[in-house]
C-alpha cells in the first residue's frame, strides 16, 4: 500500500496533522473553564470574539468537501458549479438581519440549539423533536462527505490500500479527531481553524497566481474549457455544460442558491458556530468579513477550469483538484495543500459532531428520556454522542457507496430547509402555531423527498411539472426547473400559514419581544 | 431603509440572466465569473454601509 507513496508530500502532510493534533488537546486549557458543563464543552462558553468567530465559522462552513466538490462540478459541466457564489452572497445580508435576534434570545434563555429555541417559543415538544431529528439526519451524511474529501487527498498522496486497508488512514485520522473533540469540545476546532484557514488562503492564493502563469493565462484556460465542454455535449447531447449557463440551467442555478442559503444556518454546526459568539456585535462583524471566504471559494471553483486546461486525467472528477495540485506544485507544497484540505475536513467534522451531539442531548434525550438532567450529565452525554456521531459517519463511508453519501447529503439539504419557517419566522412573530408548523414541516419533508426520488439516483432539482398519482399531470407552465428544497419549503410555508389560521390554541411562549432586541446597539 | 440596501446585492446575485455572458472579459476571465466575484466584495461593502446607517 506504500509502493507509490509520495514521501516528501506525505512528510509535510504528517507534520501539519501532528501539529493540529497537539493544538486540539491543548485547546482544552484555552479560555479555561469547567468543560463538564455543556455550555462550555459544546459552545465554548459563548466567549468567542469577532476574530475567533471569523476563523471558526469560516473553517466550519467552507469545508474540505466544498474545496473538492465545487471545482468538481465546474470541471465536469462548467458555469453551473459557480452557483456557490450567489449562494454565499445572499447568506450574509440574511444573516445580518436574522442572526443577531437569534443570538440575543438564545443568550437570554441559555439556548444552545435550534430545538431549544423552538421549544421555548412555541412550547411544543414534538416540533422541537422534529427540528432536532432533521438536524441530526442531515448532519450525518455531511460528516461522511468530509471523510470523502479527506480520502481523496490521502489517495493523492499515493496510498493504495485494498479492502479494509483502503479506509485505514481516515479511520486513524478520525479516531484522533474524536479524542480531542471529546476532551476539548468546541475549543478544539476553534483553535485548529486558525491553522487550517491560514493554510487554505496560502494554498489558493498560490494556486491562482502560479497555475494561470504555467497555463499561459486565463484566456487560454477558458478557451480550453470551452472546447472541452463542447466536446462533451457533442458526445452526449443530454449533457448541459458550458463556460456560461445554458437556458435550462438558469432556473436550477437561482433556486439552488436560494434554497442552499436558506438551509445553511439551519444546520446544527452553523448554529453552533454562530451561537458561540460572545456578542451580536461579533456576529454582525462576521457578516461583513466572512465574504472573504466566499471570494476564496469562487477562486477555488476556478480550479475546475484550470484542471481542464492542465489536461489532468482522472477516473473520477472528484480527483481533479488533487491531481491539479500534484501537476502544478513541487511535492513539498502539494503536501502542504493536501494538509490544508484535510484540516478543512477535520474542523467542520468536529463542529458538526458537536452540533449534532448538543442537539441529541438537549432536544431528544433530555426532554424525552431523562428530563431531570444536570448540566454535568448533559456534558457527559454530549461528549459520548459526539463519538457515536463520528462512528456513524465512518460507518456510512465503510458500508455505503460514495455516491449514496453524496445523494444523502443533497437530500439532507432538502430536509434541513424545512425547519426554516419554525426558526426564522419564529424570530419575528408568534402568529404561527406549533402544531401547524409541525404539519407544515411534515408536508415539506414528504414533498421534498418525493421530488428527489429518481429512478437511478436522488436528484436535487425537478421541473415544475409533476405526474401526481390519482390526480394526473400537473404543470405550472413555467418551463422552469427548481431546487426541490425550495419547492418543498414553499409547500411547508403554505400549509403552516393556512393551519395557523385554523388552529387557534397557543401554548405558552417563554420569550418576550424585548429578548430578541439587538441590545448591543450601544456596545 | 437599511434593510432595503441589503436586498440589492441579493437581487443582483440571483438575477442570473443579467451576468450570464462571456464578454467583456477581464484578464481573460469571462464576465460571468469576474462579475460574481466582484459582487461578493460589493455585498460585503453593502452590509458595512447598512451597519453604519444603523448606528447613525
Amino acid at each position: 500500500m506504500f509502493d507509490h507513496l509520495n514521501v516528501v508530500a506525505t512528510s509535510v502532510f504528517a507534520f501539519f496533522f501532528a501539529l493540529v493534533t497537539v493544538l486540539g488537546f491543548i485547546a482544552s486549557r484555552w479560555k479555561a473553564a469547567d468543560l463538564d458543563h455543556i455550555n462550555e464543552w459544546g459552545l465554548g462558553g459563548r466567549r468567542f470574539g469577532p476574530w475567533i468567530t471569523w476563523f471558526l465559522l469560516g473553517g466550519d462552513l467552507y469545508t474540505a468537501y466544498t474545496v473538492i466538490a465545487i471545482p468538481t462540478v465546474v470541471f465536469a459541466i462548467g458555469a453551473y458549479g459557480f452557483f456557490a457564489v450567489p449562494y454565499t452572497i445572499i447568506i450574509y445580508p440574511f444573516l445580518y438581519m436574522t442572526m443577531p435576534r437569534l443570538w440575543a434570545v438564545s443568550h437570554k434563555h441559555g439556548y444552545i440549539t435550534a430545538g431549544d429555541f423552538v421549544l421555548g417559543r412555541y412550547g411544543n415538544g414534538w416540533l422541537e423533536l422534529a427540528v432536532a431529528v432533521t438536524g441530526i439526519l442531515a448532519t450525518m451524511p455531511y460528516i461522511a462527505l468530509q471523510l470523502v474529501g479527506l480520502e481523496k487527498v490521502i489517495l493523492a498522496l499515493g496510498f493504495s490500500g485494498q479492502g479494509l486497508m483502503q479506509h485505514a488512514p481516515i479511520t486513524i485520522a478520525f479516531v484522533i479527531l474524536a479524542l480531542y473533540t471529546y476532551k476539548s469540545g468546541l475549543r478544539a476546532p476553534a483553535m485548529i481553524s486558525f491553522v487550517k484557514d491560514a493554510m487554505i488562503y496560502i494554498f489558493i492564493i498560490a494556486a491562482v497566481i502560479v497555475i494561470p502563469i504555467e497555463l499561459g493565462g486565463f484566456a487560454k484556460i477558458f478557451a480550453a474549457a470551452d472546447a472541452a465542454y463542447a466536446a462533451k455535449i457533442a458526445a452526449n447531447a443530454k449533457i448541459s455544460a458550458g463556460v456560461t449557463l445554458t437556458p435550462g440551467q438558469i432556473g436550477p442555478y437561482i433556486t439552488l442558491a436560494i434554497g442552499s442559503a436558506m438551509a445553511l444556518f439551519m444546520y446544527p454546526h452553523a448554529m453552533t458556530g454562530a451561537l458561540a459568539a460572545s456578542s451580536s456585535k461579533a456576529i454582525r462583524f462576521n457578516t461583513m468579513t466572512l465574504p472573504a471566504y466566499s471570494f476564496v471559494l469562487g477562486l477555488i471553483a476556478l480550479l475546475g477550469v484550470m484542471a481542464i486546461a492542465a489536461g489532468v486525467k482522472v477516473s473520477s472528477p472528484q480527483d481533479a483538484v488533487p491531481q491539479l495540485v500534484l501537476w502544478a506544485f513541487p511535492d513539498w507544497f502539494a503536501g502542504f495543500c493536501f494538509a490544508a484540505i484535510a484540516l478543512g475536513a477535520l474542523v467542520p467534522a468536529a463542529v458538526m459532531s458537536i452540533g449534532a451531539a448538543n442537539t441529541f442531548t438537549r432536544n431528544i434525550w433530555k426532554p424525552f428520556i431523562h428530563p431531570a438532567m444536570t448540566p454535568r450529565e448533559e456534558s457527559v452525554l454530549a461528549k459520548l454522542a459526539s463519538l457515536v456521531v463520528k462512528v456513524g459517519a465512518l460507518a456510512v463511508i465503510f458500508l455505503l457507496p460514495t455516491q449514496f453519501a453524496l445523494d444523502l447529503q443533497l437530500l439532507g439539504g432538502v430536509w434541513m430547509v424545512q425547519i426554516f419557517p419554525a426558526l426564522i419566522f419564529g424570530l419575528y412573530t408568534r402568529r404561527f402555531n406549533g402544531w401547524a408548523l409541525l404539519i407544515g414541516w411534515a408536508a415539506g419533508m414528504i414533498v421534498g423527498t418525493a421530488l428527489s426520488w429518481g429512478e437511478k439516483a436522488w436528484t436535487p432539482v425537478h421541473g415544475l411539472a409533476w405526474d401526481v398519482p390519482l390526480v394526473g399531470h400537473f404543470d405550472l407552465g413555467l418551463h422552469f426547473a427548481a431546487y426541490n428544497g425550495l419547492t418543498a419549503v414553499i409547500v411547508n410555508i403554505v400549509v403552516a400559514t393556512v393551519l395557523s389560521l385554523v388552529i387557534r390554541t397557543q401554548a405558552a411562549d417563554e420569550t418576550a419581544p424585548v429578548d430578541y432586541e439587538d441590545s448591543a446597539v450601544a456596545a | 431603509m437599511r434593510h432595503l440596501l441589503l436586498w440589492i446585492p441579493c437581487v443582483i446575485a440571483l438575477w442570473a440572466p443579467l451576468y450570464n455572458m462571456t464578454e467583456p472579459t477581464l484578464f481573460g476571465v469571462p464576465f460571468f465569473y469576474w462579475f460574481q466575484l466582484l459582487l461578493i466584495a460589493v455585498s460585503a461593502l453593502t452590509i458595512y454601509a447598512a451597519d453604519r446607517l444603523r448606528k447613525a
